[in-house]
């Protein structure tokens, strides 16, 4: 059995479905020439068109469109050739005209599915509801003035795509899984960056508790989470509150509940009488979006590569295992990289660097593989000292801490700190003969069958040959020698 | 002859053929105005020194020899349209304060092809209206009178009531307006002069205080059909600013005018006779159809079953987009604001203050309408309605090229009659409705009087972007009936 919540009346299992908020990667607003830069000072990249002024009109920007149909491209979904952009229609400051422009009833796109992978090895298909194409608001700041609150609207028109899932997850760790390769998926495809901190990509959970084999029960929704941890936490956290809700004889309500990550726990956001009739209906200022097969091909064609396939591929080509491929393509950055360090080197070898030696590092160092200390070039060239003995594996260790610290380029570090490693036979015979000579109960023991002392010999060996001498040479020496 | 009594063409030929310049054509209205506008009250703002400007800017291009088709002719611009630095106010107290750093884009061309700006005309709130009432600038006077009540103020229709009467009245050669259900043709039917909605997407929206998204079209008023053309052919053009408008090229609707008419079928909409509606605008209609058979046209009845749906469908469709339309008018970005320290108090407050009742009265029907558990019988059922309704009229297209039908279902009535009663004044559009409805272009031309001496206009609706076969039979019809009568009150009486 899954993860459950155990209650007092026994197991109870969590069903949960996400709504994510995707910032779409463009040079302009969703229906405005206005630049969509984040972190521009306020209210610098505001149209008359975002700040809804008298007689200002909606066009839709191409490019928005193209990233969506990617989006859904991506996420194997069903693209509606002709979708409709409906009005919401509420007040508040940060929203201009009164009403957010959105699709409502027709979507630019329909049924998808993503697969997860789990941690313990086995993946699972998680179902796209719809993607559908919407206008973000502006940002309300309510600590700039002791009783004004004060608006920017930089953010007022941006592309936002809001992806819904099917309530197909059952623990806080498929939707961390989910979450994860649905940002995966975006950044390949270069159309949201990701950027959680900056809400470049927002949640909204909706979670319910039910008994096994049981029909669903109400379900509450949780707005606004901004990390995937706190996504976990807050699955959590609102499933045991639902669960002590039902067990104490109540009944849970559907709301909207907002998580407070300092205290762990949800509260209500607004009740019921507060909610919000929206008076949908379709935006008279734009017409149906007809989208050009012609040109959803071309979309197609041009897709890159996605996280699923390079799995595959990395598998098959490079004969990693699921696991090391599953950990090599969640970032395309880190597929890139080793890529490069691997074409025509030992591919096995470089993925053990790339995801011990590499991974330890940039986890240290708190950097992202874009900002790694060691080139995958330079990464490389480590690895060609390796391959043709110049260097043993120990030393390589060695030197790729240095590269780390100065930057250096590994064959410079290996000259200047004199660390080739020995293939002199004369020299490791020599060494060879002081240690036998030096632990003669050793050799005596190793010869009346404790084998398990060559291990011995080598370290002694390389330890007096300050670990330069070639290990195969070491080897094939002491076996000789030890008859 | 005064300088305003001149048709358009007749300004533009003599201004080419420097009999006067554009100085003096500007100057001639400019007095007029200050003479009359007083009484009327057609124009809420006059702009002296920008029509000045204009008028040196089109007499240096006329003397260069590079002038625009518009060169030196002087204009009301109905105060729906955002003009640079000039206050545009949609005849609300919410938009009073408004100056725009915008130029619409149908101003800009006329800009463009040399014409001048008298000022900005009266219009109802938002353009919400039949007679110019609801305008917070007060209401416009009609330059006509009654034979023998020369005391009563009747209405100039509207809601582009402001633009009809100072064209009448001689305040301006030609006007912009706009039709969202008969604001252009209704008011130029109660004034006594021609007014076109073309076809919906023909005038860009762009730069428009909006108020129905799916009907609002731009359209002008001249005291000939041949002025409207003129004016016309310069409003109109695609423009990739507004996602509604059509990507097509603009003919030469001037040119139109000149074609005959022979062998045209005229359809007769049997349910254009609205029981109750006056004998003498009935005869007037068939007098239309005379005249355009004797012009070679044949004339036959058709049918538009769902005529009768047309306005009980508008009056949910037009409220629904404005209840959204106007709320940006919340006293924060722009307009007038109430201070306070709630946020909700603040919108409550300057919407209280800023909106008339009829402007309240229709964000209440729009909001209702759209309402959760009411979107389905009211708004969903009028969008189905609407497509029948479009669908009549594709029918009807198929077998006739124009129809012919009364404006309005009376002359001009007095100020403040049917103020009590929303439906009364609503029935003002009944005729103006279903073109509105369907998108298609539509003209009022000024076709006689009635027994009270006031004017009466007839209409012909024509095919989608077909506005040259409106304009040809149009101008067979105005050539027919010969109407030559001029308001009582108009420039140097």
């Amino acid at each position: 059995m899954g993860y459950m919540i155990e209650g007092e009346t026994g197991p109870w299992e969590v069903v949960i479905g996400l709504e994510v908020h995707a910032q779409v990667i463009s040079k302009a607003k969703l229906f405005s020439g206005a630049a969509a830069h984040f972190g521009s000072e306020p209210n610098t990249q505001v149209s008359f068109v975002d700040a809804a002024f008298p007689g200002m009109l909606p066009v839709i920007n191409r490019e928005c469109v193209a990233q969506a149909l990617r989006t859904g491209l991506g996420l194997n979904a069903h693209i509606n050739l002709v979708s409709r952009f409906d009005r919401k229609n509420y007040f508040y400051p940060d929203l201009p005209a009164g009403y957010q422009i959105s699709q409502y009833q027709h979507p630019i796109v329909g049924h998808g599915s993503i697969e997860i992978e789990l941690a313990d090895g086995t993946t699972k298909t998680i179902g796209i509801t719809r993607l559908h194409l919407e206008q973000d608001a502006g940002k309300s700041l309510h600590d700039q003035h002791p009783t004004k609150s004060y608006i920017d609207l930089n953010r007022a028109g941006v592309a936002l795509m809001e992806i819904v899932s099917e309530p197909d997850m059952r623990s806080p760790e498929e939707a961390g899984a989910y979450l994860r390769k649905l940002r995966s998926i975006m950044r390949y495809l270069g159309t949201c960056d990701g950027n959680m901190e900056e809400g470049s990509l927002r949640a909204d959970i909706n979670v319910s508790v039910r008994k096994p084999g049981e029909p669903f029960r109400t379900r509450c929704e949780v707005k606004n989470v901004n990390s995937i941890r706190f996504v976990m936490q807050a699955i959590e956290a609102e499933a045991r509150r639902q669960v002590e809700v039902w067990e104490s004889g109540g009944v849970v309500e559907q709301e909207t509940r907002l998580f407070d990550p300092q205290r762990g726990v949800t509260r209500a956001m607004r009740s019921k009488e507060e909610a919000h009739d929206y008076r949908y209906f379709p935006d008279p200022d734009l017409l149906p979006l007809v989208i050009d097969e012609a040109w959803l091909e071309e979309l197609r064609a041009n897709l890159p590569e996605l996280p699923d396939a390079k799995k595959r591929r990395f598998m098959q080509h490079y004969g990693l295992s699921a696991y090391d491929a599953t950990l090599l393509v969640s970032e395309k950055a880190t597929a890139d990289y080793f890529e490069e360090v691997a074409k025509g080197r030992d591919a096995k070898l470089t993925a053990n660097w790339v995801m011990g030696e590499l991974f330890a590092v940039l986890n240290r160092t708190g950097r992202s593989i874009e900002q790694s200390p060691v080139s995958a070039q330079a990464l490389g060239e480590l690895l060609d000292l390796l391959a043709d003995g110049t260097i043993s594996g120990r030393i390589a260790k060695d030197v790729f801490e240095i590269m780390v610290e100065t930057g250096e380029a590994p064959a410079v570090i290996v000259e200047r700190k004199g660390l080739r490693q020995v293939t002199d036979t004369g020299a490791i015979e020599q060494a060879v003969t002081a240690v036998l000579a030096a632990h003669p109960k050793e050799v005596a023991a190793y010869k009346a069958g404790k084998e398990r002392l060559f291990g011995f010999f080598v370290g002694q060996v390389m330890k007096a040959m300050a670990g330069k001498a070639n290990p195969a040479l070491v080897n094939e020496i002491l076996k000789h020698k030890l008859g | 002859m005064r300088l305003t009594e001149l048709t358009l063409a007749e300004a533009r030929k003599r201004l080419r053929g420097r009999e006067f310049s554009a100085a003096e054509l500007t100057e001639a209205h400019l007095e007029a105005i200050a003479a009359l506008n007083p009484r009327l009250n057609a124009y809420i703002t006059v702009t002296e020194e920008l029509a000045k400007s204009q008028a040196e800017a089109a007499d240096q291009a006329l003397a260069r020899g590079d002038a625009g088709p518009l060169a030196g002719i002087p204009l009301a611009i109905k105060d729906l349209f955002c003009t640079e630095g000039v206050r545009t106010t949609a005849g609300s107290r919410i938009l009073a304060p408004f100056v725009p750093p915008y130029e619409s884009t149908v101003t800009a061309q006329l800009k463009r092809d040399g014409a001048v700006f008298l000022g900005k005309a009266n219009l109802d709130e938002f353009a919400m209206g039949s007679s110019n009432m609801t305008s917070a600038f007060g209401p416009v006077e009609n330059p006509w009178k009654r034979k023998g009540a020369e005391a009563a103020k009747l209405v100039p229709g509207g809601s582009s009531g402001g633009s009809a009467a100072a064209v009448a009245a001689q305040l301006a050669l030609g006007a912009t307006g706009t039709d969202t259900g008969g604001s252009i043709r209704q008011p130029a039917a109660f004034c006594g002069i021609a007014g076109i909605k073309p076809t919906y997407g023909r005038c860009s929206r762009w730069g428009i205080v909006a108020f129905a998204s799916s009907l609002d079209q731009a359209g002008p008023f001249a005291r000939t059909v041949e002025d409207c053309a003129i004016l016309l052919r310069s409003m109109a053009g695609h423009d990739p600013k507004d996602s509604t408008s059509a990507d097509r090229p603009v003919p030469d609707y001037e040119a139109a005018c000149r074609r005959s008419i022979k062998g045209l079928k005229i359809g007769i909409p049997r349910e254009y006779r609205a029981p109750g509606m006056p004998a003498e605008i009935e005869e007037l209609w068939e007098r239309g159809m005379a005249w355009l058979k004797d012009a070679g046209a044949d004339a036959q009845e058709v049918s538009l079953p769902h005529t009768k749906y047309g306005l009980a469908t508008y009056y949910i469709v037009a409220p629904a987009e404005a209840s959204s339309n106007l709320a940006r008018y919340d006293g924060v970005r722009f307009g007038m604001r109430v201070e306070s320290d709630d946020l909700l108090e603040l919108y409550e407050r300057t919407r209280a203050q800023g909106f008339g009742p009829e402007v309240k009265r229709r964000i209440l029907i729009g909001t209702y309408v759209l309402s959760a558990g009411y979107y389905e019988a009211y708004y969903l059922r009028a969008q189905k309605v609407r497509a029948l309704i479009l669908r009549d009229f594709t029918e009807a297209f198929s077998r006739v090229d124009v129809l012919l039908t009364p404006t309005a279902p009376s002359a001009a009535f007095e100020q403040g009659a049917k103020m009590d009663d929303p439906v009364q004044m609503y029935l003002n559009d009944i005729f103006t409705v279903p073109a509105s409805m369907a998108g298609l272009p539509a003209i009022s031309v000024p076709a006689g009087l009635d027994a009270q001496g006031l004017p009466l206009g007839l209409q012909l609706i024509g095919r989608p972007f077909d506005e040259e076969t409106v304009f040809a039979v149009a101008a067979a019809l105005e050539r027919a009936a010969g109407f030559t009568h001029l308001p009582q009150i108009r420039a140097g009486v």
